[in-house]
């Protein structure tokens, strides 16, 4: 079973950015004269760290950069990570989309890959033909395809159309067609980036079911990578956690997914990197969290007050403005939101910049990592957006003031009583 | 723990040809797929279907005829219809060219596709030289109907000869070649698209430099400083062959038809090995 069937070895991809154009046949010649010379590339020492947000000198930058890691046999591997971290770089060199700069990848088995799927259909062919010809790109044999047809035919539920073009289906049927194709594949090590996040509920719901058969069911290898982390946590024994082009933890993945957590640093600190602003008068410039003293916190615990204090620039703008504060947790799923527009009170004040305060009395959350988003409307229209603009830690507390801590440890506290 | 087993690697370096032909006879399949697909959908959604692989040199010969022979006045040997001269030109012309324009486009416009899974990508133009094998069957079949035509029923004196036998070395010639440039332009247009302009009148301009619609003895006669440009061109070589072997025009020479076929054979070997490389990381560049 501790056979390693993968095996990466110092992988770096470097890409160049900026247009293709004007100045590459000079760096090709420059590359070229190097190479002549018996020197290394010299656009290899000038690549920078990958952080999309920050100007930086280069034009070459690190999307991947010395990574190395394992794969058993029948593992399945998570790789969890920003946007931006390089795995889907990763899953193309491994899948041999693109070849890395340096370094190398070693393999045992059939890599195949459901990058995205759906890849190759062709209108005018209809379902049948097309999952012939998707099979077939994916590595598939006729004859493996043919024994196995009645069985995709049933998995995608498109029976009735399969002798019809693929251009009248509708995008779901086409994406339940080709995910129905690509489940069915029989490589060694399987990778899948993000597919689970198509369909609706009930093919959802198949998908992770069908994810879970290959990979415990058959002994398959995969590497899964989403930013599902209910769905990784279900699917998968290990996980990799990539950041800038770095692998920066590798272990069990419950671990490594509160890794990833904990990572997310701009815990109680005002992040500004993910704002759409719309006017440059109307935004939120500063949020901070407090307890019941009003001392900063990082961390609330279920049952004690919080304060929310928003510093906000409103110049030149008469309208009433509402904010909205929604929370979430760290697998993304919205947890509750308030906003002034609910209970009616928006701020009709005419300063240029004021205070706002949100308290709530009895924080009902139970334990995670949580992030808010917040906003600023005005008669309905979106002034100010931002994303993930703070993270808290929450822990179990006294919610009901009796000194016994709840064992229940998912969901919500509310007030409630006994008569 | 045996490091020596791997079945295979993903790495930086590359060998200069890296050639996998057990990777490619694994795919097989998805060749045969391919083809199918360009022959079952070129004419969906069209009245005349593939009669237009019939029309498109019919036309072209009946120009050609009015325009250069009419007109121009340019001789196709003793009792050879003229028509019949430009339709066995256009015939192996055309394989060539569809084959070449066919080819040339393989990275550019499959970039969605290559960019998501991997499949030896030499497939792809391969099975474009393939599937034109249907439309050069056709053209062919046209060919040999007005052939019998003008043989039975105008009398004309018209004989294929003993080479006729190499007919199928001819097509190969015809398709190594396309393959081999196509794959050539193809690598090359990932980063500099300068090179799809050129292919467009390119083709036009070596048509004319490929004895499609002129002898080459009567090129030689014409322009003889310039009748090296048509003398060692692969291309006019196979039309000239195809030309004798089936009306009995036109002059053959073994010397010549060997070094057209060691000449596409070269270029295929040079298109594959730019292909290989260009393949491993085209869709960086594209």
């Amino acid at each position: 079973m501790s056979e390693i069937i993968l095996k990466a070895e110092n992988i770096s991809k470097q890409y160049r950015l900026g247009l293709i154009g004007t100045g590459t046949i000079s760096h090709d010649l420059n590359r070229w004269w190097s190479k002549v010379r018996g020197k290394d590339d010299p656009f290899l020492k000038v690549g920078e760290i990958n952080d999309r947000s920050t100007k930086g000198e280069s034009d070459y930058v690190w999307a991947l950069r010395d990574i190395n890691f394992e794969v058993k046999r029948g593992e399945v591997l998570g790789i969890i990570g920003k946007n931006g971290a390089g795995k889907s770089t990763l899953l193309k060199i491994l899948s041999r989309v693109t070849s890395p700069t340096t370094g190398e990848i070693k393999t045992k088995g059939r890599i195949a890959s459901l990058l995205e799927v759906g890849t190759g259909f062709h209108p005018e062919m209809t379902g049948r033909e097309n999952i012939y010809l998707n099979g077939a790109i994916l590595g598939m044999t006729k004859a493996e395809i043919r024994s196995k047809i009645d069985e995709i035919i049933e998995f995608s539920g498109c029976e009735r159309y399969i002798d019809t073009p693929v251009k009248r289906y509708s995008s779901g049927m086409r994406v339940r067609l080709a995910f129905a194709v690509a489940a069915h594949l029989e490589p060694d090590i399987l990778i899948i980036d993000e597919v689970l996040a198509v369909g609706d509920a009930e093919f959802q719901k198949k998908a992770i079911g069908k994810m879970q058969d290959i990979s415990k069911g058959d002994g398959r290898t995969v590497l899964f990578v989403s930013h599902n982390m209910a769905a990784v946590k279900s699917l998968c024994s290990r996980g990799i956690l990539m950041d800038q082009g770095k692998v920066v933890f590798e272990g069990d993945v419950n671990e490594c997914i509160n890794f990833y957590g904990s990572r997310k640093t701009s815990i109680n600190k005002f992040a500004h990197k993910k704002k759409t602003h719309i006017l440059d008068n109307v935004r939120i410039l500063d949020i901070k969290i407090l307890n019941q003293y009003g001392e900063k916190i990082t961390t609330v615990f279920s049952g004690n007050k919080i304060v929310f204090k928003f510093k906000i620039l409103k110049e030149n703008f008469k309208d009433p403005i509402d904010l909205g504060i929604g929370f979430y947790s760290s697998d993304d799923t919205p947890q509750f939101h308030c906003s002034t527009e609910v209970i009616k009170k928006p701020y009709v004040l005419d300063s240029d910049e004021f205070l706002s305060t949100l308290i709530i009395e009895k924080w009902p959350l139970i334990e995670g990592d949580f992030y808010i988003n917040v906003y600023i409307r005005s008669r309905q229209k979106l002034l100010d957006y931002i994303k993930e603009a703070m993270w808290i830690e929450c822990e179990k507390g006294d919610y009901f003031n009796t000194g016994v801590v709840p064992s229940w440890r998912v969901g919500f506290y509310c007030d409630y009583d006994w008569k | 723990m045996k490091d020596e087993n791997w079945l295979y690697t993903i790495s930086s370096k590359h060998k200069l040809i890296n050639l996998n032909f057990k990777e490619i006879w694994r795919y097989r399949d998805l060749l045969l797929l391919f083809v199918k697909r360009d022959i079952v959908t070129l004419y969906k959604q069209t009245i005349l279907g593939p009669l237009w692989y019939v029309i498109q040199p019919l036309f072209t010969s009946v120009i050609f005829t009015l325009i250069f022979n009419n007109l121009a006045n340019i001789p196709t040997g003793d009792g050879v219809p003229a028509f019949l001269f430009n339709l066995a030109g256009i015939t192996s012309w055309n394989y060539f060219k569809e084959c070449l324009t066919g080819t040339s486009s393989t990275f550019t416009k499959n970039q969605n596709i290559f960019g998501k899974v991997y499949f030896p990508r030499v497939i792809m133009p391969m099975s474009i030289v393939v599937s034109n094998l249907l439309k050069f069957g056709i053209q062919l079949l046209v060919f040999i109907v007005f052939y019998l035509y003008f043989v039975f029923v105008k009398g004309a004196n018209v004989l294929p000869n003993i080479n006729l036998l190499l007919l199928p070395l001819i097509v190969l010639v015809m398709a190594l070649l396309g393959l081999g440039f196509g794959m050539l332009i193809s690598s090359m247009t990932t980063k500099y698209k300068d090179l799809t302009f050129l292919v467009q009148f390119g083709v036009q301009l070596l048509m004319y430099g490929s004895a499609v619609m002129y002898p080459l003895s009567y090129f030689e006669e014409k322009l003889p400083n310039y009748s090296w440009l048509v003398e060692y061109n692969p291309i006019a070589i196979v039309v000239e062959t195809f030309r004798n072997m089936t009306l009995g025009v036109d002059s053959f020479y073994l010397d010549k038809f060997i070094y057209a076929v060691v000449f596409s054979i070269l270029i295929f070997l040079l298109g594959l090995v730019v292909f290989n490389k260009t393949e491993k990381s085209f869709i960086d560049t594209v």
